[in-house]
């Protein structure tokens, strides 16, 4: 069958500045640059390009760009070059087509109509470099009432255990398989460094991290891959995956050609067999049967670890949070559809879920409303870019969020959505030993604590700009937010005022 | 007995209507210095068994509840009785032996370890067993299996000597289960293949059916047929179902 399918990216090679040193021959495991051998000169498969532009930071000359392929649709904003290219691609293998990442289409970005507040004249802001600002934020359940000797200074209602957050962040599940170890060892160096909590994601704990097992969430999904009583002690908590934001209703596949050694050990699963989790729990057909996993876990621990639920954002997210929170979760966790994936169906990914603002804000509502709120922490996830997004989120009402494509965007992601492909040049969404090498931990490490480091000081910036010297006192705390460019609609869903009011 | 009382290495604990948590909280102190313990009274108490290691083991009289030797960890639980939905969650090893029927769900995940059931289970029995390295779960059922029996099995092996229900191991991709009963050839799932057991299976057989017989044959009366003669195996034809599925 001929291939009707064109190249998405042109590899633009700059003559007067290439040397032909062959760096970026090296760097690129998609096999784009090559030496032709007659005349000495780089040559380029543009088909084989995904844009990870790794070629291009590693060009000592800074000869190399990527641009699109210069062919244009045939004028039609609704047959587009890429639904054509879509449309071949399924007409020459008959499959589903896989992306990853997250959703990329030109859905609204909530996050972007809602303005921050800041105090003028009354409620003075506060300079965080001269007083103290507290980030700290702790997860788990709350008693709905304290009793306290106040004789002797003693809480004496028993604590649901909870885990403590130094900043108001953490990092979301990346299972071994889908990404590298070196990529969850530098998770997990940052986690530590931090104060904070890496996510094992469905995949395991592998050994090399047992060593920062204090600072993992250990996740159990619907494959229970590597799931056995050490595995759930190990962590500070557990999360129970029933959705994610980038494929909500979907099990994990991971292939059997990234199954090798180590991650066949971590697994406990044979080599090079697929490792199919899937799509739902099948234990779970109910909120009660979601009760009976919860305790199971609370039970093979103890009662000694915070149990999570993460759910993808979906239509009735609020009612099935509240279920959640009766099933006895201690901290529900909600994936919106820009959430990433390492792998998941395109239509699924691009069409399916909805934005984390709107989910958030009915579920803070929800069980607001159903006097509830307070039992449970609350963590939202599915595209975080940035601090002023982290304050956004918090203001809506979550208790922290989670970061896991600006964490890896931090390693050296570019957001090429290949990462299925397993041929990730920068060392992340890949087991190939050549490229894992490329991540080196503790580098990469840096790069995170450094990012995080930055936004906690920009958070504590505009919450001192609004006169709060608390997380807990932005949390659902919406009058700090104005929408802009918003319907009556989701004005009333994300519960707050527009600019001027 | 009551709680507490310890006869050599034995004990017994009466469960009566307690909460759960409050019944393995009993478990759990009685098994710190006994390494078998007697539960008796049980009223449908989940979780018995959680976790429970190697060298322990509980006998449990009345009806067991929900998830059941969730996480077994190489102990060993009896049932002599009935037992409820979803024995053997994430079962990493160990033994379970319940002298009655099971219900839904049972070994889900299991990845070790073995469960024997004298009579019939329920629905969506055995699914996604995996096995790893030298671990190999094994379910055995003496009677007859609801739906779903095996789907998206991964690994380890399923011995049923009655009928299974409806869509038997769909999504299955690694494993075998062995029938009694040959299935229509139309029944036969797409992308598995049955065909009669040779001689590797019935050493797999005897075993499993042999510790079938130690634990049962004095129920039923008289022991099954060990032999593993007349089974049938259902095998996945590639570990790789969904490889040309994708394109990215």
């Amino acid at each position: 069958m001929v291939d009707y399918l064109l190249p998405r990216y042109k590899v633009l090679r700059d003559r007067d500045e290439c040397t032909a040193c062959g760096a970026c021959v090296r760097a690129c495991a998609n096999g784009v640059h090559a030496i032709d051998e007659a005349t000495g000169r780089l040559v380029a498969d543009h088909a084989a390009c995904v844009n990870c532009q790794r070629c291009v930071v590693m060009c000592p000359t800074a000869a190399l760009a990527i641009t699109r392929w210069p062919q244009v649709g045939a004028g039609s904003d609704n047959w587009t070059l890429e639904v054509m290219q879509d449309i071949a691609k399924q007409a020459q293998t008959g499959a589903v087509l896989l992306s990853s990442m997250g959703n990329p289409r030109d859905y609204p970005i909530y996050w972007d109509h809602l303005l921050l507040n800041a105090s003028q004249v009354t409620n003075p802001s506060i300079d965080p470099l001269r007083e103290p600002m507290e980030t700290r934020v702790f997860l788990g359940s709350r008693p709905g009432m304290l009793k306290v000797n106040e004789r002797e200074h003693a809480v004496l209602t028993p604590m649901p255990p909870q885990i403590r957050l130094d900043v108001p962040l953490m990092f979301s599940a990346m299972s071994f398989g889908s990404v590298s170890l070196n990529t969850q060892m530098a998770l997990a160096l940052a986690a530590k460094e931090l104060g904070t909590y890496f996510n094992t994601g469905e995949g395991g704990l592998h050994r090399d991290l047992e060593p920062y097992a204090d600072h993992a969430i250990v996740q159990v999904a619907s494959g229970r891959f590597g799931v056995d009583p050490h595995y759930l002690n190990a962590g500070a908590a557990i999360e129970i995956k029933i959705g994610q934001g980038a494929k909500p209703g979907i099990g994990g596949h991971l292939p059997g050609e990234k199954i090798n050694d180590e991650v066949s050990r971590t697994r406990m699963i044979p080599r090079g067999t697929d490792a199919i989790s899937p799509a739902p729990h099948h234990d779970i057909y109910s909120i009660e049967d979601l009760r009976q996993l919860v305790f199971s876990l609370k039970e093979a621990t103890l009662y000694r670890k915070p149990v999570a639920v993460k759910i993808a954002a979906v239509h009735n997210v609020a009612a099935i949070a509240s279920g959640m929170a009766r099933a006895g979760a201690d901290i529900i966790v909600v994936d919106g559809f820009r959430g990433g994936t390492g792998a998941a169906p395109k239509r699924i990914r691009d069409n399916v879920g909805i934005p984390i603002e709107l989910a958030l804000a009915a579920v803070d509502q929800r069980l607001r409303d159903e006097g509830i709120r307070s039992t449970v922490s609350l963590v939202a996830s599915g595209s975080i870019r940035s601090s002023a997004d982290v304050v956004r989120a918090i203001a809506l009402g979550a208790d922290a969020v989670s970061i896991a494509s600006a964490a890896l965007i931090a390693l050296g992601c570019h957001q090429c959505q290949d990462c299925s492909s397993g041929r990730c040049n920068w060392g992340i969404a890949t087991q190939n030993p050549d490229l894992t090498k490329r991540l080196h931990p503790e580098a990469a490490a840096e790069r995170v604590v450094n990012l995080v480091r930055g936004w906690t000081r920009e958070v504590e910036e505009m919450m001192g700009g609004m006169g709060i010297n608390a997380i807990d006192s932005l949390r659902g705390n919406r009058l700090m937010l104005r929408g802009i460019g918003l319907n009556d609609k989701e004005l009333e869903i994300l519960g707050v005022k527009y600019a001027g009011e | 007995m009551t709680d507490g009382q310890t006869e050599g290495a034995q004990a017994s604990v009466s469960l009566g209507t307690s909460h759960f948590r409050e019944a393995n909280e009993r478990v759990r102190a009685a098994l710190a210095t006994a390494d078998v313990v007697e539960l008796r009274d049980v009223f449908a108490q989940r979780y018995l068994g959680c976790a429970l290691p190697a060298g322990k083991r509980l006998e449990i009289r009345g009806v067991p509840g929900n998830d059941m030797a969730c996480y077994l960890d190489g102990g060993s639980i009896e049932v002599f009785g009935n037992a409820q939905d979803q024995i053997g969650n994430t079962m990493n090893g160990g033994s379970v032996v319940i002298h009655g029927r099971c219900g839904d769900a049972a070994g889900y995940a299991m990845r070790g370890g073995r469960i024997f059931v004298r009579d019939g289970c329920g629905w969506r029995v055995g699914i996604h067993m995996k096995q790893f390295e030298d671990r190999c779960p094994a379910i055995v059922i003496g009677g007859d299996a609801g739906s779903f029996l095996g789907e998206y099995l991964a690994g380890g092996v399923i011995v049923l000597m009655g009928s299974p229900g409806e869509y038997l191991a769909t999504g299955m991709h690694g494993g075998v289960i062995y029938l009694r009963e040959p299935l229509d050839p139309d029944a036969v799932p797409e992308g598995l293949v049955l065909e009669p057991v040779d001689a590797d299976d019935r050493t797999v057989l005897a075993d499993l059916l042999g510790e079938y017989n130690d634990h049962f044959a004095a129920d039923l009366g008289a022991p099954v047929d060990a032999t593993g003669e007349g089974y049938w195996r259902l095998r996945p034809a590639s570990s790789r179902p969904y490889a040309a599925l994708y394109a990215s």
